[in-house]
């Protein structure tokens, strides 16, 4: 059992990610905190499948020196800095997109086709269930018999 | 015919549909915040004669404001669109060299000709985050107040130009002499 749990947590510690190293110096840990946070959840638009984070592309470094920047220099509150690349990349460079009619879809539809398959699921089971027992009568059932034998 | 294959066949068409509508579609084109938005502030010094280029420069006009660079290849590959749409003197280009070496610039300018009336010299890249480039190349149509209209990701084909932007630029100039 032991030996099951320690796997489980394992499979959880995926939080170590291998990017590129900046030697940074930051005022206090809560700082080196936020700015570790932030560029995990910030796209990085050149490398569109990466954060910022674990890209090494151009666009990546800049602006995580411009996050490192807003933290240490600029005192900006983490939701400041996210509006901040809000206003000059659009909804994108946000991991998790900020919940607004315009995507109200893009947030719902998982929930609702899950829930649509959930409903297909148990009409299918309900009609297995409700399935007639096949009749068959005496004399069917004398050639089974024999077939059998 | 079954309500199953009936089913089916809805299913097929919706998938089609979605299709025909989606592979025409750009999966890295990011759309820009900025459309319908002032352009944000900017001033630099210009590749050539030392001069001071700002957002101030674009105002009164409908312009093409051109991210360019040396290292960038679809540059090169768009650079005589950008000749030619200067030659037509329809509208005037203007560019941003993004993250680029001033000197490498001023060379590949004197090779393959200058379409910009100026370009900015932004090697930080200072300039290209706070229009959200994330890419070279990329145009903006910035009409005479100073407000992003339109942004073209990747080069310009002659097509793209007829089709796309002179369209949109013709109709913005068109509201200068409306309003005379």
């Amino acid at each position: 059992m032991q030996k099951y749990l320690i796997l489980i947590f394992l499979v959880f510690c995926n939080g170590l990610s291998a990017g590129p190293i900046d030697a940074l110096q930051f005022d206090n840990p809560a700082q080196e905190k936020r700015y570790f946070d932030l560029i995990e959840e910030l796209r990085c638009l050149k490398c569109q499948n990466s954060n910022i984070a674990g890209s090494n592309a151009d666009l990546a470094k800049d602006l995580r020196a411009k996050v490192y920047d807003m933290i240490v220099n600029k005192n900006m509150s983490n939701d400041e800095i996210k509006d901040w690349m809000l206003a000059r990349y659009g909804d994108f460079v946000l991991y998790e997109p900020p919940v607004k009619p315009s995507t109200y879809l893009l947030w719902g539809l998982p929930l609702i086709l899950g829930i649509i398959g959930l409903m297909i699921l148990l009409t299918k089971l309900k009609a297995a269930k409700t399935k007639p027992e096949l009749e068959i009568n005496p004399e069917q059932q004398k050639q089974i018999e024999e077939a059998l034998k | 015919m079954n309500k199953g294959f009936i089913f089916l066949i809805l299913v097929l068409t919706a998938l089609i549909a979605f299709l025909a509508i989606g592979l025409k579609l750009n999966p890295r084109d990011v759309p820009s915040p900025l459309i319908g938005k002032p352009a944000p502030e900017f001033s630099g010094k210009t590749l050539i004669g030392d001069k001071t280029f700002s957002k101030q420069d674009l105002l009164g006009q409908v312009s093409l404001l051109n991210v360019w660079a040396t290292w960038c290849p679809s540059c090169r590959a768009e650079h005589d669109v950008l000749m030619a749409i200067a030659k037509t003197g329809i509208v005037k280009i203007y560019g941003v060299d993004w993250k680029d070496k001033p000197d490498a610039a001023k060379d590949w300018l004197e090779k393959l000709g200058n379409p910009y009336v100026m370009s900015v010299d932004d090697q930080s890249g200072d300039i290209g985050i706070d229009f959200g480039v994330y890419g070279a190349p990329e145009t903006y149509i910035i009409d005479q107040q100073g407000d992003i209209v339109h942004k073209h990701t990747g080069p310009i084909t002659w097509s793209d130009w007829q089709k796309k932007l002179l369209p949109k630029i013709k109709e913005l100039q068109a509201k200068t002499t409306d309003k005379l």
